[in-house]
């Protein structure tokens, strides 16, 4: 286990929020450090317009179901998936609109996807919590909490069993770790020495449960201890410590060893667009504010001179068009003909599968007799 | 033609099936080291290795999941819960999971993975070891159930399972393991989702699976001897996908059906064949369908109460009894 830099969420907070503040001496940045860290911010920016512009569109009812926002974990999806080679494999929770896009996957489908169109990733079938690329081995958007734990860590059993190169990556809310899911699956993953990196997002809730009522370790991290898998806390408000934290669990992973990252985010809104989190007292919404990751992160960079104002709207007005252009071709894209709806049930054709829609009789109606009284008559 | 055990046929396909794909591996609680707990994987371990043949922690939900994925992965993993019972703690997996990862995410991965476990009842294990859940399985669409009967088709129903490419709960049953039967030489794998008439009668229809396929046989071969009854035997084999049409042609042709299930009544397997028949045959019926299942109680352990509990050869025989008594009024 590493150390943690910081042990407790309020010294977390309190760093992050004074990111923004000058420092008197700026070192020298070179052109590829400076690419590196507007990357960081583009993808931010972009995961912050696209869960702005999910809200805007569920509220407009273009959206149904359940839908959770990425706002707050900015930093943290941007820091995480930059460490990820393109072979690697990702599996998430249900808050993943923004894992989704880091990955790699086209916003229009992402969009597409919660409109519950044809040319969502997941053909429409999924939705906001289902969101799956098998190009760009995102392997699930999981509605179930811990859901995707074991499944996850048996694709690492598969990647070991094959000897491949690659890893698995495995996220989850901090609200995750009281499963059995994530028990059994860290033993599974430490009895087997599997190629993967199990990451808590620690946003501090659980739809309205805060970790102190849902851990009896708060620090989350320490759990790795149990399975003898090497853990550490890092701060997720801020992209590059994310990646310092991703770069040495990748490395472990890529060297046949699992994992566990702890990464201290915020959760900027409700648990999902229609909670109005009444629950939260008024210092810890005001804090909030100090700690919004693309904000802070705006501020570094400014501060360092990567970045100037006309930088920053530039790069807003962009992400804007993005997403925007994303919502008009989700609008566009069809909704799914109800003649597919048997066609995934089964990966291949099976004798006597159900294709009945719900009015149907399971087997026809035999000939009314001449002269005999039917229904009408 | 070999005569063989039911468990010696298991073990034999599994064996052969590791020796065919390199991608099938087996996991599960006691199934290496202790060569397993009704001994049907007993010397995979050694011939195959640890990298094949995987013994797990006692972690259902954990080891269950771990296949699903191996298998999105392309593994062909066949897990073993060491009996039904303790697939309740891998429900999640098997239910939100295995079954749903095809549907959920319009179809770009399948789950090509296999769930052995027994069900039973008979052996004086008391009421949490002793259930026939496999309904809880049977109702999911995306999961494939299959319920062999005899060696034969446990040998070829496995086949089948291991190279589908959904996930397919495999149910056997304890007091099968010792039974013998014929497999063929060069059997070929089942086709999933059908069932089989296994005697053709004309007096009455008898539909069972697993365990109650073969009770079904006995029955109706004493009552050809003892009455000249001429009964037909149906081992549905398959109870998802369900082969409807199988048992509404039989009984279109008999006019009398009994069902036979080793699970509870209410809302069982039963109710379904038998809400089956009233669709497709309901004009040919000369009487009620009749259903013979477990008595609805937590199974005891003291051996005259699980008895009676169980259904019997002599359970049966009584159903079909007053089946006909039914018909003969009305004919
Ligand atoms: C097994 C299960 N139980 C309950 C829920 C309802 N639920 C959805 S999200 C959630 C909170 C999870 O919190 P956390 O793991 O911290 O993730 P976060 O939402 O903060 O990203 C709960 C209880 C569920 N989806 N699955
Ligand atoms: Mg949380």
């Amino acid at each position: 286990m590493a150390a943690p830099a910081k042990t407790t969420r309020s010294a977390s907070t309190r760093t992050a929020g004074k990111a923004g503040s000058r420092s008197p001496r700026r070192p020298k940045i070179d052109d590829a450090e400076r690419a590196r860290l507007t990357a960081y911010y583009k993808q931010m920016l972009l995961i912050r317009r696209f869960e702005e512009r999910a809200q805007r569109a569920y509220t407009e009812a273009l959206i149904g179901g359940y839908c959770h926002l990425n706002l707050g974990e900015e930093a943290a999806v941007a820091g995480l998936l930059g460490e990820l080679n393109p072979g690697d494999y990702l599996f998430t929770n249900y808050r993943e609109h923004g894992y989704a896009l880091a990955r790699g996957i086209d916003p229009r489908k992402v969009m597409a996807e919660l409109y519950g169109r044809v040319d969502g990733v997941s053909k429409g079938w999924g939705g906001s919590m289902h969101m799956f690329d098998v190009t760009h081995r995102m392997l699930g958007g999981y509605g179930i909490v811990g859901g995707q734990l074991p499944i996850a860590t048996g694709a690492a059993l598969a990647l070991q069993y094959q000897s491949r190169p690659d890893i698995v990556m495995c996220t989850m809310g901090d609200g995750t770790v009281a499963t059995g899911a994530f028990h059994e699956s860290l033993n599974l993953a430490g009895l087997w020495d599997l190629p993967i990196v199990y990451v808590i997002i620690n946003n501090g809730l659980g739809m309205g449960t805060d970790v102190a009522h849902s851990s009896a370790e708060p620090d989350l991290y320490k759990r790795g201890a149990a399975y003898r898998i090497e853990s550490a806390r890092v701060n997720g408000l801020d992209p590059e410590e994310a990646a310092a934290g991703a770069k040495r669990a990748v490395e472990v992973a890529r060297g046949g060893r699992p994992y566990l990252l702890e990464v201290m985010t915020e959760r900027l809104r409700g648990h999902s667009v229609v909670d109005p989190a009444k629950y939260r007292s008024p210092e810890d919404v005001a804090a909030l504010k100090l700690n919004d990751p693309v904000q802070t992160f705006a501020a570094k960079l400014k501060d360092a001179g990567v970045l100037d104002d006309d930088a920053v709207a530039e790069f807003d007005r962009e992400a804007i068009a993005i997403v925007d252009d994303a919502a008009a071709f989700a609008a566009d894209s069809p909704t799914p003909e109800t003649s597919t709806l048997f066609d995934y049930t089964y990966a291949t054709p099976v004798p006597n599968d159900s294709r009945r829609y719900p009015g149907e009789a399971l087997f026809p109606a035999l000939p009314v007799a001449a002269g005999a009284a039917g229904r009408n008559a | 033609m070999t005569e063989m055990t039911y468990r010696q046929a298991l073990h034999d396909t599994l064996r052969s099936e590791l020796q065919r794909d390199e991608n099938v591996m087996l996991m599960g609680e006691e199934i290496g080291i202790f060569d397993g707990s009704y001994k049907i994987t007993a010397g995979l371990l050694k011939e195959f290795g640890e990298r094949r043949v995987r013994d797990t922690p006692i972690e259902e939900l954990g080891f269950t999941g771990a296949a699903i994925g191996a298998a999105m992965l392309g593994l062909r993993p066949v897990v073993e819960i060491m009996t039904i019972n303790f697939s309740l703690l891998a429900l999640d997996q098997i239910v939100n999971h295995a079954a749903k990862i095809h549907g959920m995410f319009g179809g770009q991965m399948s789950v090509p993975m296999v769930i052995r476990t027994p069900g039973g009842g008979g052996q004086q294990l008391g009421a949490s070891h002793s259930q026939n859940i496999e309904l809880y399985y049977a109702f999911v669409p995306g999961l494939k159930v299959v319920a062999p009967s005899t060696p034969a088709e446990a040998k070829a129903l496995l086949m089948a399972s291991i190279r589908d490419d959904d996930p397919v709960l495999f149910l056997e049953n304890l007091a099968l393991y010792n039974t013998k039967g014929e497999v063929p030489d060069g059997l070929e794998p089942a086709v999933i989702g059908k069932a089989k008439v296994t005697r053709e009668g004309k007096d009455l229809t008898l539909i069972g699976y697993s365990r109650m396929a073969l009770v079904a046989q006995q029955v109706a071969d004493r009552l050809a001897e003892s009455e000249g009854l001429d009964i037909e035997v149906i081992d549905l084999r398959s109870l998802r996908p369900l082969d409807r049409d199988t048992v509404v042609e039989s009984v279109k042709k008999t006019n009398a059906a009994v069902v036979l299930e080793d699970d509870w009544l209410t809302y069982g397997i039963g109710a379904e064949i038998a809400a089956t028949i009233s669709d497709g045959a309901f004009d040919y019926l000369d009487a009620p369908v009749r259903r013979v299942a477990m008595a609805e109680v937590p199974m005891p352990y003291a051996k005259p109460l699980e008895t009676a509990a169980l259904p019997s050869v002599d359970d049966v025989i009584n159903a079909v009894h007053e089946t006909l008594d039914a018909v003969g009024r009305r004919r």
